[in-house]
């Protein structure tokens, strides 16, 4: 079990490394300039060279990438080019907004897909079966970002019960969630449907198991023998599933924020680059691609907990 | 944008007696040829030149002016979307082929050898944290927007895709005792490779290129939305969502259409793509 | 007391009863006194507040004239008025500015305003590491002296006609030693307002200057918040439902003319100084001849193209100037919309059987509709235009303004008065032509307001006629505000949101 989780840190480290590594050189050579995007149109050679040394630019390449790296590991992003405040600060404050679309996304899309996948998984073939794989279809077909749309459209703008974009701020908890409701509906619906396919077919599967059969034999009705023994083993596909579907999530949440105005870590990224702020975009990548690494590791060893037969084989 | 690598068993069985996964063969098969067969029509006539403005005929409702109405400039829409589908469509089958021959490649030389394997699924783990559209952006600032950026920014994102479906295929033939046969008789790896292995994997390639063209067809749209796709006058569908977008109200049908088509051609291809796996696929033939 | 009509008195007691059975929490007297808080929509967030380091417009839009102050500022109609100079003159040879300061004046952190301060920020943009986007503008001043606190005496290397307008410019604004490293992120100002709070990618919050030095000019507002909102559905939704007092530049013109018909707001549409011209590199071929640059103005139909980019807002121009400013003359007739005469003077010009350009299309809604009309347009007359994509500003200024590798592009020049651009050199256009140098360099030293003015005339024309760039439209200014409120511009001189004299009127 600790070599187990040995390797998968170290695996995490190399893993990371070359996302940074990766990022780092595109960002090396992307066009633009960071201190002509800042100057505009009318400034002088010697005005943007001077701009270049205040930001640091001047350094070569490789003792940036290093300055970063160790920054990184001391736990300092370093200083944003445009804003000329501490990275860290930045991200954090848009990551109060990333991380709980995402969360309340996952939760709508759970809330949505296990009773769904569950229902339909207990009469196959049935109505509600029917149902469900209808909208697991269409789910799994409609881009998050028209869903956002279509929110906007009818919810917001037709019927004017939720605000059609733009973040309050935790300053007002109940208008900062009024004002994720609509985008995290939009980032769950697709999700959901992919759920509901995997929750069904897995309790299916488990439902034709040995012991539950067993279950049933000793007189447990279906829905005791669904919910006490089918739904809890059939949850392992789910949580894989979640697990893979992160980063399409924080990906799907890029297009969201930028349907909705919300001020999040995907719109930083997309300002950012906009300003060529390379320091930012190569942070939020990181923070990205950390959180999803992570929540693979966190699914990882959720496994070992749920499933008793991964336990013991780890 | 989901990842349907990994779905277990066909959900469309509408009546027994059918061979699984009939219904969603055929549907899908239509809907897929439907979308094809517009996408090409569109090359040869479409009502109006999809490029061709009428400024003061702008944003006129459905069946007023054309049978989908009129964009912000006085375009036609039933036109842009058609031409619209086979730009969607050929960026699309770009990029998938970009990832599935790569990937395939990849693939099957990590199974054939494990020096290899080890690097390339480092590989694949940095590659997958990456989240796809973040990582497109970067490559659209690298590259400028395009056909280009966006066929590599979703092609690349599937090459792990298909590497890990074929490493994972390929390593179940290699065990097989067939193959034990072919090597007793001297052939060599890639040899057996040619011959044996991607032949019988052939099928879950094809499934998974199915699934994956509805990914990308997705992913294109998101990239076009973003204003990282073809430039104009070439229609696209994400980007005729990103013009709607200030005409919600006074012109939904800017919005409902383009939405709609997009729906329906990964509809398509994923009914298609679950049909073909029912048949193709001997993972997917057992579980049903 | 205010005297009240029978009606309005009615009205107010109305709704005092209305208040206190349907929400008996809140009381009725709040009718009583005005608001005196106020939330701005803008499009666009800053990238910084500091107006001294940065180019972007949406930076003045914010804290010049509410934060930071110049020596000088431009008013709503365009005019210089004195601001912390309250008086200057001017030595005959037009070389020599002394300014008499305003006594009495506080930065927003304690320090005194003075002719050393006013001289360190002179300074700071003219010296050698200055990263001030305009430095160019205030190269002409040769020497800063502060003989006494309250006088300031420049001197220039040439004579300067537009030195007071471009010393009320957001470059320009007066800065203080202490504060200066912070201003990105905490701007220190002399202005009506103080900055309280940053939530970025949110809301920017002014709060009222308690010892605010100019008494002459009362300020009604106490907290005054700019809310970002790039969204232009959500801006309008937050418009109508309160959220947003004010959106000075509504970002969707198809939006307007909804609120122009609604009694609960103001909606004029104004000018702004944003030229949107399509610049041609002149430099190379096929622009560097003129009869191919003549022909291009001619396939354009500017009435259409502001339909189509802009839903018919927004004014013609026929040359690098807007009706904003001084000395303005309409040029649109100059090469008026004659796709035959522009498809003649093309073969002419050797190009009979057509013509393949790209175009570097910045991202902006603007520009990328201005892109796609023109490429419609020009295809009348057999031209080919293909579109590029170029993100703005990164790619764009790299690609277009330092490396000049472009056949053809767009952009809003939002500096006011800047036709002298043309005589640059180098600049992206690639326009060489000695007599608009010389007549743009004699308007810029003439002293003299109807010689300056009649000079201009003639640059306009030169441009007009040469057709450097194809000049398109200036962008409305589409303001948005509650009926109740009043003191906004209409027009917009100065990209800006000058709030001082905004109040509501009940």
């Amino acid at each position: 079990m600790l070599r187990h989780l040995l390797r998968r840190a170290a695996g995490f480290a190399v893993t990371f490394l070359l996302i940074s590594i990766l990022v780092f050189c595109m960002m090396e050579i992307v066009p633009g300039d960071p201190a002509s995007a800042m100057l505009g149109t009318s400034a002088t050679p010697e005005t943007l060279a001077a701009l270049r040394a205040q930001m640091g630019l001047d350094a070569p390449a490789a003792i940036r990438y290093l300055r970063w790296l160790g920054g990184l590991m001391t736990g300092s992003m370093g200083l944003s080019y445009t804003y000329g405040v501490p990275v860290g600060g930045l991200i954090l404050e848009r990551l109060a907004v990333t991380l709980p679309l995402t969360g309340l996304a996952v939760l709508l899309a759970v809330g949505i897909a296990l009773p769904l996948g569950v229902t339909a998984a207990a009469r196959p073939g049935g109505v509600a079966d029917g149902a469900a794989t209808l909208y697991a279809q269409a789910g799994i077909a409609v881009p998050n970002f028209w869903i956002g749309l279509m929110l906007i459209m009818v919810v917001a703008l037709g019927l004017g019960w939720l605000p059609a974009g733009g973040f309050p701020g935790w300053g007002e908890p109940a208008a900062a969630l009024r004002a994720l409701l609509l985008p995290a509906l939009a980032l769950a619906i697709p999700q959901s449907a992919v759920l509901t396919r995997v929750t069904r077919a897995s309790v299916v599967e488990v439902m034709n198991e040995d012991f539950v059969r067993t279950a049933r034999a000793k007189g447990a009705s279906v829905s005791r023998a669904l919910w006490r023994h089918a739904v809890p083993n059939a949850l392992v596909p789910v949580i894989t599933m979640l697990g893979l579907q992160i980063s399409f999530l924080i990906g799907g949440a890029v297009l969201v924020e930028n349907v909705f105005t919300l001020p999040g870590m995907g719109r930083l990224a997309w300002q950012a680059l906009a300003q060529r702020d390379l320091i930012v975009i190569q942070n939020v990548v990181m923070v990205f691609a950390t959180i999803v690494i992570a929540v693979n590791l966190g699914v990882d060893l959720l496994y070992t907990v749920v499933d008793p037969r991964l336990r013991r084989r780890a | 944008m989901t990842a349907l690598a990994k779905l277990p068993g066909p959900v469309l069985r509408l009546r027994r007696g059918w061979r699984p996964g009939s219904a969603a063969l055929l549907i899908g098969g239509i809907l897929t040829a439907c979308l094809v067969g517009i996408a090409l029509t569109s090359l040869v006539w479409t009502p109006e030149d999809p490029a061709r403005m009428r400024i003061l005929q702008k944003l006129k409702g459905p069946l007023v002016s054309g049978l989908l109405g009129t964009d912000h400039l006085g375009r036609d829409v039933a036109s842009m979307l058609m031409r619209g589908a086979f730009n969607s469509l050929t960026t699309a089958f770009a990029a998938v082929a970009v990832g599935a021959v790569l990937g395939t490649l990849a693939g099957v030389a990590a199974a054939a050898g494990s020096k290899f394997d080890a690097v390339l699924m480092r590989i694949c783990d940095a590659l997958f944290a990456l989240p796809p559209i973040l990582s497109a952006i970067m490559l659209g600032a690298l590259l400028g927007p395009g056909a280009l950026t966006a066929i590599v920014a979703i092609g690349v994102f599937m090459i792990p895709v298909f590497a890990r479906v074929t490493r994972g295929a390929a390593m179940q033939i290699w065990a097989r005792e067939y193959i034990m046969a072919a090597r007793m008789a001297g052939k060599g790896t890639a040899r057996i490779t040619v011959e044996h292995v991607l032949p019988n994997i052939a099928g879950q390639i094809i499934v998974q290129v199915t699934i994956q063209l509805a990914m990308a067809i997705l992913t294109e749209a998101g990239l076009s939305f973003l204003g990282l796709g073809l430039p104009p006058p070439a229609p696209t569908w994400g980007r005729m969502l990103a013009e709607s977008q200030t005409y919600l109200l006074q012109a939904p049908h800017l919005a409902l259409a383009p939405g709609l088509a997009i729906a329906v051609a990964v509809l398509g291809l994923n009914l298609l793509g679950d049909g073909l796996a029912a048949r193709l696929d001997p993972r997917r033939r057992q579980a049903s | 007391m205010v005297l009240l009509t029978r009606s309005s008195r009615r009205h107010i007691l109305a709704s005092a009863l209305l208040a206190a059975l349907a929400l008996p929490g809140l009381s009725g007297g709040a009718w009583a006194a005005p608001r005196t808080d106020l939330v701005v929509g803008m499009p666009v967030e800053p990238p910084g507040l500091d107006p001294t380091s940065a180019a972007p417009t949406v930076i003045g839009q914010v804290v010049w004239q509410n934060v930071f102050q110049g020596l000088t500022r431009i008013d709503r109609d365009g005019k210089v008025q004195p601001q912390l100079a309250k008086s200057w003159t001017i030595s005959p040879d037009g070389l020599t500015y002394t300014f008499a300061l305003q006594p009495g004046v506080k930065f927003h952190n304690g320090e005194a305003f003075n002719a050393e301060t006013a001289k360190f920020a002179l300074d700071a943009i003219r010296a050698p590491g200055s990263v001030n986007p305009q430095k160019a503008l205030y190269a002409v001043i040769a020497d800063v002296k502060a003989p006494d606190p309250q006088t300031l005496v420049l001197t220039l290397a040439k004579p300067s006609g537009n030195l007071l307008f471009w010393l009320g410019q957001p470059a320009a604004v007066m800065v203080e030693p202490k504060s200066r490293d912070g201003l990105k992120t905490n701007p220190v100002g002399t202005g009506p307002f103080r900055f309280a709070s940053w939530r970025k990618g949110d809301r920017v919050e002014l709060t009222r200057s308690p010892d605010y030095w100019d008494t002459a000019r009362k300020v009604h507002l106490d907290r005054v918040t700019f809310r970002f909102i790039g969204d232009p559905q959500a801006a309008a939704a937050a418009l109508r439902a309160g959220d947003v007092d004010a959106f000075p530049l509504l970002p969707a013109p198809e939006l307007y003319a909804a609120f122009q018909k609604d009694k609960a707001f103001t909606a004029e549409p104004g000018l702004t100084e944003m030229k949107v011209v399509a610049g041609m590199n002149n430099a190379a071929k096929p622009f560097s001849d003129k009869r191919v640059r003549q022909a291009l103005m001619m396939a354009v139909d500017r009435k259409l193209l502001i339909e189509g980019a802009y839903s018919g807002y927004g004014a013609a121009i026929g040359s690098h100037y807007t009706p904003n400013d001084p000395g303005y003359k309409d040029l649109t007739g100059v090469y008026p919309y004659d796709p035959k005469k522009a498809k003649a003077l093309l073969a002419e010009a050797g190009y009979a059987k057509g013509l393949t350009f790209s175009f570097k299309s910045p991202q902006m809604a603007y520009a990328t509709r201005t892109a796609e009309i023109l490429q419609a347009m020009f295809s009348e007359i057999g031209v080919t235009m293909n579109i590029v994509p170029t993100e703005f500003p990164a790619k764009w200024v790299q690609e277009v303004m330092r490396d000049r590798s472009f056949d053809m592009t767009v952009i809003a020049h939002a500096e006011p008065m800047d036709i002298a651009i043309y005589s640059n050199d180098p600049y992206y256009f690639g326009y060489k032509n000695p007599a608009f140098n010389d007549v743009v360099a004699k308007a810029a030293a003439a002293t003299d307001e109807a010689t300056r003015l009649k000079l201009y005339g003639e640059a306009q024309e030169i441009l007009a006629e040469d057709v450097p760039a194809l000049f398109l439209f200036v962008l409305p200014k589409l303001s948005v505000w509650r009926a109740k409120l009043t003191g906004f511009w209409k027009n917009e001189p100065v990209p800006s949101n000058d709030l001082t004299e905004v109040r509501w009127t009940e």
